[in-house]
């Protein structure tokens, strides 16, 4: 036992001491979650329960306007399955750095926890092990999901006119994800540009008045991604991450 | 808002997400070696951000003006760098003043 130890010297200890940047960084994020919840009149428990079981920022957020704008299951699998398809992708690169040894299901465990930040870290190693890894879930989780209890409760307590204003939290945060990214890369810039003069068409244009706002999402981000790709080929994926 | 409704829908989301996660853990071994499947994905998330902003960041709130007060907050912290809570609580901060005002 004491052996095993040594040999695998990054344990879950190590694994969860590393994933506490990342869960300080959730908890901002998760907190807005949570007010965002709260303002769509979700109660502190199912927003809780949103983000225990999906651990994912932007899918949840999009689910939460999916919620509101009260869309069909279809769509809404639809846009988990396109905002979180680079997932698909990590679990791919990750898939060639799990300890050789592990089990299946110690592999479907892991694979619920392989989030972007938590994948940057996991792979930074040569060989990723199932005791490092599960540290590495467990705080980042920990932070994601305590931010949002307390994003939800916090707001709570505010009166109506201030909660009502967190309605607008959610694209706040969209285009503090979208902004800076755009500002350094002319090629997002544009894909961004697209997306927007998509959707902004389909929603105003009576012509196209039949698509429901979930599919005019989708399609505006499959055009405009294509588009992106289509124009300028990313040469390095992880060279932004 | 009905509970059991919420509860559907995260168990469509969850499920969509873990099942993106796991399959090709279980399923492929090998990399995606495509530069044009790799390059859409990494537009997607910006793309879907945009999209799902745009129009509906104007709807968002009880009154144009103030939508349009959060968003160009938003743009302008966002564009300069700012972080996630501190874009999303001034744009929150400008669309209440604007409701102070109007309202």
């Amino acid at each position: 036992m004491w052996n095993t130890m040594m040999q695998n010297n990054l344990g879950w200890k190590q694994g969860a001491k590393d994933g506490l940047p990342i869960a300080l960084g959730y908890l901002s994020v998760s907190f807005t979650f949570g007010m965002a919840a709260a303002a769509a009149g979700l109660s502190a428990g199912e927003a809780v329960m949103i983000s225990a079981t999906n651990l994912t920022s932007a899918g949840q957020f999009a689910g939460l306007t999916l919620i509101q704008s009260q869309a069909s299951l279809f769509e809404m699998a639809l846009t988990t399955l396109v905002i979180n398809l680079r997932y698909a992708l990590m679990s791919l690169s990750l898939a060639q750095k799990l300890d050789p040894a592990m089990s299946r299901l110690q592999k479907a465990m892991l694979a619920f926890g392989n989030t972007d930040e938590i994948f940057a870290v996991a792979v930074s190693h040569p060989v990723v092990q199932f005791h490092y890894m599960l540290g590495l879930i467990l705080t980042p989780m920990a932070g994601w999901v305590g931010g949002t209890f307390l994003g939800c409760a916090f707001s709570a307590l505010l009166p109506e006119a201030v909660r009502a204003a967190f309605a607008v939290a959610i694209y706040g945060m969209f285009i503090a994800i979208v902004a800076p990214v755009a500002r350094q890369l002319k090629s997002v810039a544009i894909v961004v540009g697209i997306a927007v003069a998509m959707s902004v068409t389909l929603h105003v244009c009576p012509l196209f008045s039949w698509i429901s706002e979930g599919f005019s999402i989708i399609l505006s981000t499959l055009a405009a991604a294509a588009l992106g790709a289509w124009l300028f080929p990313v040469q390095e994926v992880h060279d932004h991450e | 808002m009905n509970n059991p409704s919420i509860l559907i829908y995260t168990l469509v989301m969850a499920g969509v997400t873990y099942l993106l996660r796991a399959a090709p853990i279980l399923i492929f071994q090998k990399k995606i070696e495509n530069p044009f499947i790799q390059s859409f994905l990494f537009y997607v998330p910006y793309a879907v951000l945009a999209a799902m902003t745009f129009p509906a960041i104007l709807t968002s709130t009880r009154c144009w003006p103030s939508a349009v007060a959060g968003l160009v907050t938003a743009l302008t912290l966002g564009w300069r760098g700012k972080g996630l809570l501190t874009v999303a609580l001034a744009a929150c901060a400008a669309v209440y003043v604007v409701e102070l005002i109007l309202l």
